[in-house]
């Protein structure tokens, strides 16, 4: 295979900052959550629009 | 695997992220595997040209620069929503997708310049308008997220935000239409699945690179948007304790003035 360099760089560094960067938003999440009570988690409910912002 | 209640997780979110993760085998299977090298013969030397097996960085990078566009023109609507509404709703989705747009504007970047050297013999090339645009957009996009961590009343920073974002999206039609616009100033030709006669397999895997970093992408943006929804929920709750705080420090003072305990009395 041809540029194998330049492919793994391009996939590699592609795959590895998507997952941390999705791995640190569910920890953001995961650490927000702990700090809100239940029931305020509000992308489940309704109550969200027009609030705050 | 976390409770719902204590995580951005859901079962349906859950699916989604398995189905990314068994697409992204599947891409990777056929990118590197199934599919062909671009290889062409000079119709009178007969000589071997194309982009060889450098062409499967299309199947990445081309997908995730359109996803770039989707992500911006997301934050551009739910920023005028939020103009015309004032709804949470609206800014938390600005908010999200301004910060998933700069991570694939940043891969775009930094994938389009690995496959320029092995293509055009170069990493970067300041005179080319489409890298030139789309290192703007990034850092336009770069200075909207800095705005939103700025001190300042959420409600100001939003409308704030909301018209940087609408005027950064202005250059996205300047990418799009950049090759054709100044085609003697840049390095990108204008119709790349022209100009590489896809079909096929080839064909088939750009559309599959398509729907799996679509995937990635609504699964990334699901999750940011929900932790947008806990800052909001965790300022609103800090907000009114330190409201109810405010409240009882003036109850207390009222109660001490009424029965004569201020000023140093008895």
């Amino acid at each position: 295979m041809t540029h194998l360099g330049y492919l793994l760089a391009g996939w590699g560094i592609a795959l590895v900052v998507l997952g941390v960067y999705g791995c640190g938003v569910v920890r953001r999440g995961r650490r927000l959550a702990g700090t809100v009570p239940e029931g305020e988690d509000r992308w489940m409910t309704s109550r969200g629009e027009n609030q705050g912002g | 695997m976390a409770d719902s209640t204590t995580s951005t997780g859901s079962p349906g979110s859950r699916i989604l992220g398995l189905t990314t993760l068994l697409g992204l085998a599947g891409l990777l299977l056929f990118a590197f595997a199934l599919t062909e090298p671009d290889v062409r013969l000079h119709p009178t030397t007969g000589e071997e040209f194309g982009q060889f097996d450098a062409v499967r960085l299309l199947y990445l990078h081309v997908p995730m620069a359109v996803l770039t566009y989707v992500a911006f023109l997301t934050c551009a609507v739910a920023s005028a929503g939020y103009l015309l509404k004032r709804g949470a709703w609206w800014d938390v989705t600005a908010h999200a997708s301004a910060e998933v747009g700069t991570v694939f504007c940043g891969l775009v970047l930094v994938t389009g310049s690995i496959w320029g050297k092995p293509v055009w013999n170069t990493w970067w090339e300041w005179g080319d308008v489409r890298l030139m645009t789309t290192l703007v957009l990034f850092l336009l996009f770069t200075g909207y997220l800095a705005l939103r961590r700025t001190p300042a009343e959420p409600q100001r920073q939003a409308r704030r935000a909301a018209v940087v974002a609408l005027v950064a999206v202005l250059d996205i039609p300047l990418i799009n239409r950049s090759v054709e616009w100044w085609e003697n100033r840049t390095l990108h030709q204008q119709s790349t699945l022209a100009e590489l006669k896809i079909e096929d397999l080839t064909l088939f895997t750009l559309m599959l690179g398509f729907v799996v970093f679509g995937l990635v992408f609504a699964w990334l943006m699901l999750h940011r948007f929900r932790v947008g929804w806990l800052e909001q929920a965790q300022a609103d709750r800090d907000m009114a304790l330190a409201i109810a705080e405010r409240h009882a420090e003036m109850e207390t003072l009222d109660v001490d003035a009424a029965i004569g305990r201020t000023g140093g009395g008895k």
